[in-house]
């Protein structure tokens, strides 16, 4: 049953708010700045509610059920966290307010720079990012800042795997920076041979993903680290899959020298239908001056304690420069503030712990139906091929779709692009066992579909709000606003 | 724990299933010397005591909804219908990962395509992405547009002073690396003549704001004609509020109009997450970045909405892609399509009007005060500058400690020609009553 | 699959470009290999304000959009453009259907035609591109 536009349930003179009379005396409007018309909806606020509850019921959701998406970490987003996030006291707190009345809003900020940099090995957290490509974007600036400022004007070269995710090359030219993709050796590590042949004084870093897309912990990674280092360049880490490492392993400690946070993938954040995200940038203390802010301070006491009343604000000293307008995507910060008060270090380590093996029991649960290319233990995701030898017209998509009718979301399709007919699978942590194995029967049933009634896969789904869209239409003939528009020519 | 359902059983099964004997086991990988470290953060508390702690540091700010805040650049005090967080709160909406499977997010596609084509209908132009992280971003975004536009033929960029000051440090930040002259900034105050005296053939983009920073409406004709003439692109960053009322820039042929959309229902919340919002002519749709929704059918004939024109972005186009943009502000979007929805045609309209007769009932009393003068010439909608007698930082602190009030923005801060002046935004939130306060409290420091 | 046409008269590129040599001008559009690999093209970016534009051997001078990618078109010769094909632009699955006739992108006039002769022919052609299936 589709549900109409918001548009289409309007009529005229209706409304769904009232406003109050001005209390004040009236002003004349200045009639020549004035529009005549504002297409906007006339609906009382109930088709408001009804519509858009209508449309909710349209969509998957973790509320829902299960999201293998690799990648994304869609782990459960607890509750406290939403509630923690409106409290008056941090929602209705205006950025520009005198220091003296945001001490709460700056000691959460404080915190939570403080326990990244302790999570991650990193001197330096600034929290102004608002997404992992933000943060992406805001590390490599940092790198290459760096080189400038000591007169390295030569370095121009990010090297980044092939198994990288597209943000990682598309930041890098956005720097201005000129990007030199080293492809993965047979074991799914960064093919050393050709990093080596690449490691020269026109190296400005490189762009590691660890684990890397493919849900594999490098098993290079120290070399390729040390490497780097050698030829005077720096090492970034894309964070996008540090919910395998929480209390396994600080980055800072295996040589990084800057990485993002997705606090919407690891700190259980709601993905909110693709945003708000966060992505915290941490660094050593050789970057630390250049991270984007104003980052929270806190004046110490000489036994290193602070007192509440003592937080303030301030740019680093050699700042690439702001990223964003205020500090950070504060109501996130809270959130993730409240899931690791609730987990503490032991259950943050406990998180990872339980990711990665629930990755690595599914992998075992599937590999002997869905072919796994790289087949050994993995972090907190694996790839496997979504396509058969003796069903030759059934595709990784197909598959996808096919495990809607189950109940399932997807896994990540196509993506890293070196696996073909790529399924990448990541359960998280929060998944139980029962759900799991659902998922893992789920796969094997529709495996056999695949040979014994393939259109099944192809009409995929059957039992979705809609059927299969046609994107090519939707690209050739765009519709991207349901109004009649403007005409500047005709001047109406 | 609770957000973790394994039991000793479970794991024992799972990793009886894998083959190996412990959980440690599968870390074999991390090199021995740094696996494992101790981690020095505290042990992990009840949700009890978790909302306990979260609720007394909450308490120690002075949040804006407790007092009267005449506090705006940039981020502002409106009333937010409670329907929006209830459909923000819906666990299909904030629990949903991005549309790529649009079978199963026909919700989320929907309610941006509503939201894309109610912010065209807001700032009178043609397409609308799906959001940016906020005002600042997509304004950079506007500029690496114009660069592509031009194929990077054109490298200067004129920033008017009237833009936010921290907008414009985000493209200074974003561009660094571009090889970019950004002229037009260096002023304390906006005249018209000087931006559109420094537009030449070498200009890709101009960049003004309406209401500017300082909360007057200049005239937009001279700019978008100077402009053209020159064949540059022009940005407007807008007030989505003000549009309640002001002729939107797509009225007057400006080609990219961008903005803060956190008035349109989302909560002050220390600055973020917000929204930004981007729009421009159908015929640089290609060039801009974000996600687009669009509309199409399915297998059946029956309509649907898909991302579109994903070619442009960095999944697919990697180091070509012109932004790197992948995340978008969902949630916030969202928040505004139920905010227009819920406003609609004429309570949009109404609130920008409250705002212009409150701002300007404050601004004539204001005026009034022995050692006070309004300073804003220009029309205004809901900001207004005053010159005090003294400076800000102090006026304010009487105002916190006797009235409950948060005052005004210190412009000197930012603009050091702009001795004791004070940026003052009046909305809807704000009573006479409260006014009379401010005001009563400003007459008290006169120096 | 390894179905591809690939016409005698013309000359091919390692980036699945052709060139068709008519007198001192020249055509040149994307081949059948490079449209099968895009799929559906959904949009053309070439613009008659192309016309008189010198493009150099090996630089980009258009884009094509399918929904799965985006590919740029690098001119496999050197020389001044005369002509677009501004058909594409409201139909640009001509170049899926007619990838050699009716889908071709510019015409230019020869600067330099010595430059065709390392290009591939056809047979070359063919059998780099069932090298890479």
């Amino acid at each position: 049953m589709k549900e109409p536009l918001i548009y289409d349930l309007s009529s005229p003179g209706r409304h769904g708010v009232t406003m109050p009379e001005p209390d004040v005396p009236l002003t004349e409007l200045p009639a020549d700045l004035l529009r005549d018309d504002l297409d906007l909806p006339e609906v009382s606020e109930i088709d408001v509610v009804r519509h858009y509850l209508r449309l909710s019921q349209r969509n998957y959701a973790v509320d829902r059920g299960f999201y293998p998406l690799g990648s994304c970490t869609m782990k459960y987003n607890p509750k406290l966290n939403e509630d923690m996030a409106r409290l008056p006291g941090f929602a209705a707190v205006h950025p520009y307010q005198p220091l003296e009345t945001i001490q709460g809003a700056l000691a959460v900020m404080y915190e939570v720079q403080q326990w990244l940099g302790e999570l991650s090995g990193f001197d330096g957290i600034s929290l102004q990012p608002a997404a992992g490509a933000h943060g992406e974007l805001t590390g490599v600036l940092m790198m290459r800042r760096y080189h400038l400022d000591r007169g390295d004007e030569k370095r121009t070269k990010i090297l980044i795997p092939d198994s990288a995710h597209g943000t990682n090359p598309a930041s890098t030219t956005m720097s201005g920076l000129n990007v030199v993709e080293i492809p993965s050796d047979d074991r799914g590590n960064i093919d050393l041979g050709a990093l080596r042949a690449e490691c020269d004084n026109t190296v400005a870093g490189i762009m590691i993903t660890n684990p890397s897309t493919l849900g594999l912990f490098d098993e290079n990674l120290e070399a390729v680290i040390a490497m780097i280092h050698d030829c005077g360049g720096l090492v970034y880490g894309d964070g996008a899959n540090f919910n395998a490492l929480m209390g396994i392993v600080r980055p800072g400690d295996l040589g990084f020298d800057v990485m993002h946070f997705n606090l919407h993938k690891t700190f259980a954040t709601p993905h909110g239908g693709g945003g708000p995200g966060s992505g915290p940038v941490g660094c050593l203390a050789h970057l630390s001056p250049y991270l984007p802010g104003p980052i929270v301070g806190a004046n110490l006491d000489e036994n290193g304690e602070h007192m509440p009343g003592d937080y303030y604000l301030t740019m680093p000293q050699k700042t690439i420069g702001r990223v964003k307008a205020f500090y950070g995507q504060f109501g996130v910060i809270v959130r993730a503030f409240a899931y690791v008060l609730v987990c503490g270090s032991d259950g943050l380590r406990h998180a990872s712990e339980m990711a990665v093996l629930a990755a690595n029991y599914l992998r075992v649960r599937l590999r002997d139906t869905y072919h796994v290319p790289y087949d050994r233990v993995s972090m907190h995701e694996f790839v496997a091929e979504g396509h058969f030898a003796d069903a030759p017209d059934i595709h990784a998509l197909d598959i996808s779709k096919r495990l809607i009718d189950y109940g399932f979301h997807p896994p990540t399709n196509y993506f890293p692009l070196i696996v073909p007919e790529a399924l990448m699978i990541e359960p998280t942590e929060t998944e139980s066992i029962e759900t799991l194995d659902a998922f893992a029967e789920a796969m094997l049933a529709i495996a056999r579909e695949a040979r014994e009634q393939p259109e099944l896969l192809h009409d995929a789904p059957h039992s979705a709000p809609v059927k299969r869209l046609d994107e090519v239409a939707a690209a050739k003939n765009l519709i991207l606003c349901c109004r009649p528009v403007f005409n500047v020519d005709e001047g109406k | 724990m609770g957000y973790l359902p394994h039991t000793v059983q479970d794991i024992k099964k799972m990793l009886d299933a894998v083959g190996v004997e412990r959980v440690e086991d599968l870390f074999e990988d991390v090199p021995e010397s740094v696996r494992y470290p101790s981690i020095l953060l505290p042990d992990g508390l009840s949700q009890m005591e978790v909302a306990g702690l979260l609720e007394a540091v909450s308490q120690e700010n002075v949040p804006g909804a407790k007092t009267a805040n005449f506090l705006g650049a940039g981020a502002y005090n409106h009333f937010v219908p409670p329907v929006v967080d209830h459909v923000l709160s819906r666990g299909e909406f904030y629990t949903a990962y991005t549309p790529y499977q649009p079978e199963v997010s026909q919700g989320t596609l929907q309610a941006v395509f509503e939201y894309q084509s109610m912010i065209c209908a807001l700032t009178g132009m043609e397409v609308s992405n799906a959001s940016h992280y906020d005002g600042a971003t997509a304004l950079a975004e506007a500029v690496i547009l114009a660069l592509n536009q031009f194929r990077g033929k054109r490298r200067k960029i004129v920033l008017c002073p009237g833009v936010h000051p921290e907008y414009r440090q985000v493209v200074h930040t974003y561009t660094q690396g571009m090889g970019l002259v950004i002229v037009g900034e260096s002023d304390c105050y906006v005249d018209v003549g000087r931006i559109t005296g420094s537009i030449d053939e070498n200009t890709a983009l101009v960049a003004v704001q309406v209401p500017d920073f300082f909360g007057e409406v200049n005239p937009l004709t001279p700019v978008v004609d100077a402009a053209h003439a020159h064949g540059a692109l022009v940005c407007v960053v807008a007030d989505p509020i003000s549009l309640g009322m002001l002729k939107p820039p797509g009225w007057y042929g400006v080609d990219i109009v961008v903005g803060e959309g956190q008035g349109l229902g989302i909560p002050l919340s220390f600055g973020g997450p917000y929204l930004g919002f981007f729009t421009t002519r159908e015929k640089y749709v290609r060039r801009m970045a974000g996600r687009l929704v669009g509309e199409t059918t399915d297998r059946d004939g029956e309509p649907g909405y898909v991302l579109t024109l994903s070619t442009r972005e960095q999944h697919i186009k990697r180091d070509r892609a012109s932004s790197n943009i992948c995340t978008n502000q969902g949630l916030m979007a969202l928040a505004a399509a139920v905010y227009l929805s819920v406003m609609g045609k004429y309570g949009l309209r109404e609130v920008a009007e409250l705002c212009y007769h409150k701002s300007h009932y404050a601004a004539g009393e204001i005026d009034k005060l022995a050692g006070y003068e309004l300073l804003s010439r220009n029309p205004f909608v809901k900001e207004f500058v005053i010159q005090c007698p003294i400076p800000v930082e102090e006026i304010n602190h009487h105002l916190l400690h006797e009235y409950d009030i948060v005052g005004g923005f210190d412009l000197e801060q930012i603009y050091p020609d702009r001795v004791n002046q004070m940026l003052v935004a009046v909305t809807e939130m704000n009573s006479k009553l409260e006014i009379d306060d401010l005001v009563q409290g400003l007459s008290e420091v006169s120096g | 699959m390894g179905e591809w046409k690939t016409p005698d008269d013309c000359k091919y590129t390692r980036t699945d470009e052709w060139i068709r040599v008519e007198g001192d001008e020249a055509v040149i559009g994307i081949t059948d290999y490079a449209q099968d690999q895009l799929s559906d093209l959904v949009y053309v970016d070439l613009d008659d304000s192309e016309i008189g534009a010198s493009i150099a051997r090996g630089s980009a001078f258009a884009e094509v959009e399918s929904v799965k990618a985006t590919s740029e078109v690098a001119a496999p010769a050197s020389g001044e453009v005369i002509a677009v094909n501004e058909q594409l632009s409201d139909t640009p699955e001509t170049i899926n259907e007619d990838p050699y006739g009716e889908g071709w992108l510019v015409r230019i006039r020869l600067s330099d035609p010595s430059e065709l002769s390392d290009l591939m022919d056809a047979a070359a052609y063919e059998a780099y591109c069932a090298g890479r299936e």
